[in-house]
């Protein structure tokens, strides 16, 4: 059968997926009756409509035309999280200043206008910026250099 | 009057230096991230609730009201200059706002849409103050029941009333409600769905939600389209509008603010669907349509009256019942569940400067915008030249502050980039966030209202239907349901949508 909504098709699948990841996990929690409902009792019933949803949405994909999928990019979903990923690994052991002007190097590379120098630039106008406001104005327990505490 | 002596109280409280300067604040990065495309109130008051920690609650919750309101009139800068909406509000703005610039009369139609702004907050401020009162003294006879039905009503309201795929929506909510009991059960003790992650014993953060699917996500989808963005320089023209535009204006601000103060109350209102809602009456009610499109100043006062009105007006389900209706108060919810105060009937009472303090200040934010907001202008044409390629890295940096600084934990940033990859995988699938975070936020109040509902009832699940207020509500939510699948009313839907 052909899949006429790839876009709802996906979703539905996705979100049945979900409903039976929610039961399978969910099993493991005590029922419990209405009256008195275990911790199992509302995630069994979310897990259920999810199903029950997700199904008739891929089911109706099949039959009602919709967009086609629109292209993934890797390119901008890898560094941009990967760069805010390391921001989080780095910052309590090199500092704000320094993570903050990596960060905005290796984020700034995810754009296909990507310029090195200038990104060199704005990272460290906004390691101030970052310092100033976070750790001097709003005081927050960040360490502004490498191995301070 | 008793609503004199609260709202003293209120100005009270909203005019003290302190929070003059957050509802300040507040305005101001609104009106910035406004004017900026690409980053909306959901994300920036994601990013700032980590820094609200050491306020008091009241001013966190004066700066982070003010990013909403300050945000509808930034957006209408950008839509009038640039002919691009800097908030999604202000969609229907461009279509006669950017008119009216390239026919030089770009001051105009900023001043228009400052001050029927300004208006539509000053009388949607009142509203606000005059309906808690009477509303919350009804949420407060709610038993638990009521409180689950009204819940139901809320979240399927909140996606009717949204586009999109109303099946696909509903899946989001049970998903978000999914995600929303992740953690500790209160009740048992019992650690659910925690994959054995110690740090989700507390749960998901609201913050982590919300800057992964509405900061990271938009980030990414922004960079995967090349087109750029084209700063038109257009001249502002006088600031003042001929008698004439007034004439035509004035009437339009007036119904666009009473349509946007009731369709701001209604679940899944607020500023967009206002604005849009306004700008297609104005449409029809105009002697000459065929003006709209061609820089008609109704076009401008009716929708940014509208959406300023729908803003402040959908914090009354918020302030009364404690039910967030869209995906801006349910950061609401979380900042003041941050801040221990359990959204609901009862903040009247138990914090009577904090619940009136906020609304007073509403209207000194208004109040603050419309003076600052055209003398400053010049700075935000400026802004809005810095090319994205410099922009969204300095958006990423202060919300990867924002988010480790939540518990000084990289975790939250991992599990920040986690639903930011969700969210692009759900972008790409057209499936809306907004209805996710509102079933995360109400996750487990729902859970725990339905527990108490039918431990009361033992077991007898009818008890939903017999109590008059809970069937009526379940009816109302069974009826937008049934409304929307009639395949007529689904078209009109859609065109409601795509006519602006």
């Amino acid at each position: 059968m052909p899949i006429r909504n790839p876009r709802d098709f996906w979703s539905g699948v996705l979100f049945t997926l979900f409903g039976v990841g929610t039961l399978a996990i969910g099993s493991k929690y005590t029922l419990g009756t209405a009256a008195r409902m275990g911790p199992g009792y509302f995630p069994r019933i979310l897990g259920i409509l999810l199903i029950v949803l997700g199904v008739t949405i891929a089911l109706r994909a099949l039959r009602v035309r919709g967009e086609a999928m629109p292209r993934f990019r890797l390119r901008p979903l890898v560094v941009v999280l990967g760069s805010v990923v390391l921001f989080g690994a780095i910052v309590r052991p090199l500092g704000v200043a320094l993570s903050t002007v990596i960060l905005i190097v290796v984020a700034s590379a995810a754009s296909s206008e990507f310029r090195p120098r200038e990104s060199l630039v704005a990272g460290v106008l906004l390691a101030a910026l970052a310092v100033g406001v976070f750790v001097i104005g709003l005081q927050l327990q960040l360490p502004i250099w490498p191995l301070q505490q | 009057m008793e609503l004199f002596s609260h709202l003293a109280t209120g100005f009270g409280v909203a005019l003290t230096p302190v929070n003059l300067l957050y509802a300040l604040v507040g305005a101001l990065l609104g009106t910035l991230i406004g004017v900026l495309p690409g980053i909306g109130p959901v994300a920036t008051i994601a990013m700032l609730l980590p820094t609200t920690y050491a306020l008091e609650p009241v001013s966190a919750l004066i700066m982070l009201a003010g990013i909403y309101y300050g945000a509808q009139y930034g957006g209408s800068t950008t839509a009038i200059l640039v002919n691009m909406p800097g908030e999604a509000s202000s969609v229907v703005t461009c279509l006669d706002g950017y008119q009216m610039a390239r026919r030089g009369q770009a001051g105009a139609a900023l001043a228009v849409a400052a001050l029927a702004s300004f208006f539509a907050g000053t009388c949607a401020t009142i509203l606000v103050a005059g309906v808690s009162l009477p509303l919350s003294a009804l949420a407060l006879k709610f038993g638990p029941a009521e409180y689950f039905s009204l819940m139901v009503l809320g979240l399927i309201g909140a996606v009717v009333l949204a586009h999109g795929s109303l099946l696909k929506a509903i899946a989001m909510i049970l998903v978000g409600l999914l995600l929303g009991i992740v953690g500790t059960d209160v009740n048992s003790g019992v650690m659910r769905f925690d994959f054995g992650i110690p740090e989700l014993s507390d749960g998901i953060g609201v913050v982590v939600v919300a800057m992964g699917l509405f900061g990271f996500a938009e980030i990414i989808v922004n960079l995967e389209s090349t087109e750029k963005r084209e700063v038109v320089r257009t001249k502002l023209g006088g600031l003042w509008f001929t008698k004439e535009q007034f004439r035509l204006a004035a009437p339009a601000a007036l119904r666009g603010t009473a349509l946007g103060s009731v369709l701001g109350v209604l679940p899944g209102g607020g500023a967009m669907l206002s604005s849009f809602a306004s700008y297609t009456v104005e449409k029809k009610l105009a002697k000459d349509p065929s003006q709209f499109g061609k820089g008609a100043i109704q076009g401008v006062a009716g929708p940014e009256a509208a959406n300023n009105a729908g803003a402040q007006s959908s914090f009354i389900p918020l302030l009364t019942l404690g039910i967030p209706e869209n995906a801006v108060m349910a950061m609401m919810v979380g900042a003041m569940t941050i801040h221990n105060i359990q959204p609901g009937p009862q903040v009247m009472t138990s914090n009577p400067g904090l619940f009136w303090g906020l609304i007073a200040s509403m209207w000194v934010g208004n109040l603050m915008l419309v003076v600052l907001n055209l003398p400053l202008i010049g700075i935000w044409i400026r802004l809005l030249s810095v090319p994205y390629r410099l922009l969204y890295p300095a958006i990423l940096l202060f919300c990867a502050i924002g988010v480790y600084t939540v518990n000084n934990t990289s975790f939250d940033v991992m599990q920040t980039a986690f639903f930011g990859l969700l969210g692009v995988v759900f972008a790409k699938l057209a499936c809306e966030p907004a209805p996710l975070l509102l079933g995360f936020v109400l996750g487990p109040m729902m859970e725990e209202n339905l527990r108490r509902a039918l431990l009361l009832s033992r077991g007898d699940p009818t008890v939903f239907a017999t109590r008059p207020i809970s069937a009526g509500l379940l009816a109302a939510a069974v009826l937008l349901v049934l409304v929307i699948a009639l395949p007529n009313m689904r078209r009109r839907r859609e065109e409601a949508f795509q006519e602006a």
